[in-house]
């Protein structure tokens, strides 16, 4: 996979881009990249990139991340080291967006800068199993939301259809007609389905572009 | 594509109380629970609802008192430290007798406490609440699909008996992701001739109100209140029993607790060791015939909460004295391990009892 200097993720509320964020870090990482991973969620206090605060460290990766994330304290942080991401030019940088627009509008601080050097992907994470995007209008609505809110543009889409720990191939599968016509009315390519590991045999050959994930640890 | 959605256990509530037919909803921002006020507010104007993100929770607790006056299904939601504030519209609304769901998404506590799940307010939603001689149905739900169920079975009691019922869900419950399906049946709300819907010149006015001048009259609507909670307790006490036959270790545990005891149940008998789980999923009323319908092989009761213990003493009145009954805990935000209670069930069954 070829990337970009800085590769954004963003999507609707709970569409999966923290667990996205991990494991490009981690292929990033993997092609010998100065890589760091830069959390930018307002929005939600829980699930964050923190949990996989070990796995960055023993994969020798950066993980800029608010210090009030994960604890008591639900206030609307950035953290201060997030300039990094544009001042540091020997970085490959994964940025996780918060959810929706509202998340997106954080990183209004730094995407002047970011488009100015225009070295950068922005992917909509989407999952036609959550609630609220299950068709293409309320996608579309939702890329438009958040294009405006943070002032830059996708370049592509990634497939991240799941039902959870009830995911299956089929469950993928039923995903690639939605997906095929979502990148027809954006315009946007494809970049990859993620699936768990776990799917991916069962998946090869029936399915382009496959991503294969290792999930967070779950709570119970 | 199927039918099943991915959804937080708070979007679950939000989107199965639109499905039973609320169209009204108020509230007021707090975490763990935001994302049901987030759900209607982008749904709700969609639908031809109301979503009003009130000034505070104790102006949207009395425009739930309106519109349940006015016979509509309605709902609000907090967590913890909110509930607290809408206390005295709940002694309100139970004192008209008015129907309405009413969401808790637990967070630790006491005080402004934190944002981690909780059971800390078991005492406050089982006993009432608010002021006065009442009590909420009140529903424990244990997954994002019970989430739903529960809330529209809610909304069916709360009409029924003309009373609040309360779901009582905590930081993680509202917060996990899990497949839902909504490919259930919703009943029509019953007819509500209570309701100030206009005479029309066509009949006397309807009134509600919870002030009685008449000492009596206010004693005899105390006592019609407690002649139907007997009723409740008769007929809607329900619990799941998981593997409890032949349980000698037998752990009581609710909601988020009851998912990590479930575990621990598993490894124990993994081990040889005879445990159970029985989790009620109404905690009011409680289910005290699960509890005696094991008591014969039961050598000894843990239960599992997420407070200093506050359901244990339920389970006490319901075991009577007939095994001994711990407490297992964590409290603050923090969760019991499987491991924790695998080990107390280890040590219980150890003293066999005794």
């Amino acid at each position: 996979m070829n990337f970009k200097r800085i590769t954004l993720l963003a999507g609707h509320y709970g569409s999966g881009k923290t667990n996205i964020a991990v494991n490009l870090a981690l292929e990033l990482r993997k092609q010998e990249k100065n890589t760091a991973v830069a959390d930018l969620d307002i929005v939600n206090p829980y699930f964050r990139t923190l949990d996989s605060r070990r796995a960055f460290e023993e994969a020798g990766i950066r993980l800029i991340v608010s210090q009030y994330a994960n604890t008591n304290l639900d206030a609307p942080a950035l953290p201060q080291e997030m300039y990094a991401v544009v001042d540091d030019k020997t970085l490959h940088s994964v940025i996780d967006v918060g959810g929706d627009d509202r998340g997106a509008l954080a990183l209004g601080r730094i995407s002047p800068a970011i488009r100015e050097e225009n070295d950068f992907d922005m992917f909509l994470v989407v999952n036609f199993y959550r609630p609220l995007t299950r068709d293409i209008p309320s996608i579309l609505e939702v890329k438009r939301e958040i294009e405006t809110a943070c002032g830059l543009p996708f370049t592509g889409i990634i497939n991240n259809s799941n039902l959870g720990a009830e995911t299956d191939a089929d469950v993928v599968l039923a995903s690639v007609p939605f997906i095929r016509e979502l990148t027809e009315a954006s315009g946007l390519p494809l970049l990859f389905t993620s699936v768990e590991a776990r799917l991916v045999p069962e998946l090869t050959g029936k399915i382009d572009k496959l991503f294969p994930m290792t999930l967070q640890k779950r709570p119970v | 594509m199927t039918e099943k959605v991915l959804m937080k256990g708070n979007e679950a509530i939000a989107e199965a109380a639109i499905r039973a037919g609320c169209r009204h909803y108020f509230g007021y921002p707090i975490t763990p629970q935001t994302e049901i006020a987030a759900y209607m507010a982008k749904r709700m104007p969609k639908i031809g609802g109301t979503f009003l993100q009130a000034e505070s929770e104790i102006a949207a607790i009395n425009m739930v008192y309106g519109v349940s006056a006015a016979g509509k299904r309605v709902m609000t939601s907090s967590s913890s430290p909110g509930i607290s504030l809408k206390g005295e519209g709940l002694s309100y609304l139970a004192g008209a007798d008015l129907p309405a769901v009413i969401v808790n998404a637990q967070r630790g506590g006491p005080g402004l406490g934190g944002i981690q799940p909780s059971q800390s307010d078991y005492f406050q939603a089982t006993r009432g609440g608010g002021h006065g001689d009442y009590h909420m149905i009140v529903l424990a739900p244990a997954s994002v699909q019970e989430m739903a169920e529960l809330t529209i079975r809610g909304f069916e009691l709360a009409d029924e008996y003309r009373m609040t019922a309360m779901i009582l869900a905590d930081g993680t419950t509202g917060q996990m992701m899990e497949p839902v399906s909504f490919d259930f049946e919703v009943k029509e709300p019953p007819a509500k001739p209570w309701a100030t819907t206009g005479t029309k010149m066509a009949r006397p006015h309807n009134i509600v109100n919870s002030l009685y001048l008449v000492p009596e009259e206010l004693e005899q609507g105390n006592l019609d209140r407690y002649a139907r909670y007997e009723l409740i307790k008769e007929k809607e006490a329900k619990a799941e029993m998981y593997l409890t036959d032949d349980a000698e270790i037998v752990i009581a545990a609710f909601g988020i607790a009851a998912r990590v005891s479930r575990n621990a149940v598993d490894e124990a008998r993994a081990n040889g060791i005879k445990a159970g789980l029985i989790r009620p999923i109404t905690v009011w009323p409680f289910p005290d015939k699960a509890f005696k319908s094991v008591l014969p092989h039961t050598k000894a009761v843990l239960s599992v909460e997420l407070s200093m213990g506050q359901m244990i003493e339920d389970v006490l009145l319901a075991v009577n004295g007939q095994a001994p009954v711990t407490l297992v805990n964590r409290v603050g935000g923090m969760i019991p391990s499987p491991e924790q209670v695998y080990q107390a069930i280890v040590e219980a069954a150890k003293k066999g009892g005794n």
